[in-house]
């Protein structure tokens, strides 16, 4: 692994920030075409399980509770190790990746219970477009939670500190995002049905 | 570097407290049948405002170089573009077809 930062960019910004934001933007755009695809079918199942009829507004407000907590504690963790304190990083990132997983076991549980209740990924538009939609979420989680399990595990080895401050910050700006868009999803497809 | 200062922990805690704040209210105005006319546009309100809040303080854009803004502002702004865009043309299609 480099220590040694990679060159600033012509306006003198981190060349590695700027990429992830540019990602991001482009990320922007693949949520926006699933959450389009999801809109514009909304409604037109012709056969259910409908929405009203398996989605948990109660349990997912508390998923929705978890996930906006896993975004304090990963600025929490980004701070701590900002300022070189690196017990309080450990236990930050490690919080947050923990809330990540109570997210996906909820996202498991959900889906699980869903295709009980008979709703499958061609059962209907609704199934199809949902399950892509969440589905391509929770792989973000995923790869989120991988991602700070591995600066966890840098971090235990006393290889994370001040000096891949920036390092944690992309980290936390995907966390972030992950988080932004399913304020977006939780509006959209579970509360305005 | 371009960056200023980013927000204290006092700030942190606090945007994570409107923030389970705003999830309330959207939660409590969804079973509220007296908000059911304007059910919609309050939801769309609050998560924006929470989109917000997140976007300038936990991802720090609103301390970061207005470059980092301009990246995600862009394709932020193409994506509810294209969105809206294509409601009009699915949901005004519906609308022709049903008056035809």
């Amino acid at each position: 692994m480099s220590h040694a930062p990679p060159p600033p960019t012509s306006m003198g910004l981190d060349s590695r920030k700027m990429a992830f934001w540019a990602f991001i933007g482009s990320e922007c755009l693949l949520f926006g075409s699933l959450i389009s695809t999801y809109l514009i079918y909304k409604g037109r199942s012709l056969v259910g399980p409908y929405p009203h009829d398996v989605l948990n507004i109660p349990f997912t407000s508390f998923s929705t509770f978890d996930l906006l907590m896993s975004s304090l504690a990963m600025v929490l963790a980004l701070a701590a190790v900002q300022r070189g304190d690196m017990r309080q990083g450990k236990l930050w990132l490690f919080v947050t990746a923990l809330l990540g997983m109570v997210f996906l076991g909820g996202q498991v549980y959900e889906f699980s219970s869903f295709v009980h209740e008979g709703l499958g990924l061609t059962t209907n538009l609704f199934g199809s477009t949902f399950y892509v939609l969440t589905g391509t979420h929770g792989a973000h989680v995923t790869v989120g939670v991988i991602w700070l399990l591995t600066l966890w595990v840098q971090a235990l080895r006393g290889k994370l500190g001040p000096q891949q401050a920036v390092t944690v910050e992309i980290t936390g700006l995907y966390w972030h995002f992950v988080d932004v868009v399913w304020i977006v999803i939780f509006t959209l497809v579970y509360l305005i049905q | 570097m371009s960056e200023q200062a980013h927000a204290t922990t006092g700030t942190y805690l606090r945007i994570a407290a409107i923030l389970v704040m705003v999830t309330l209210i959207e939660v409590g105005v969804f079973y509220v049948p007296a908000f059911q006319s304007v059910l919609v546009p309050v939801l769309l309100v609050l998560s924006a405002l929470k989109f917000v809040l997140v976007v300038l303080f936990y991802m720090h854009l609103k301390f970061d170089n207005k470059f980092f803004a301009f990246l995600f502002g862009g394709p932020l702004l193409l994506a509810v573009g294209v969105m809206i865009g294509l409601l009009f043309l699915f949901f005004g299609a519906v609308r022709l077809r049903s008056g035809a």
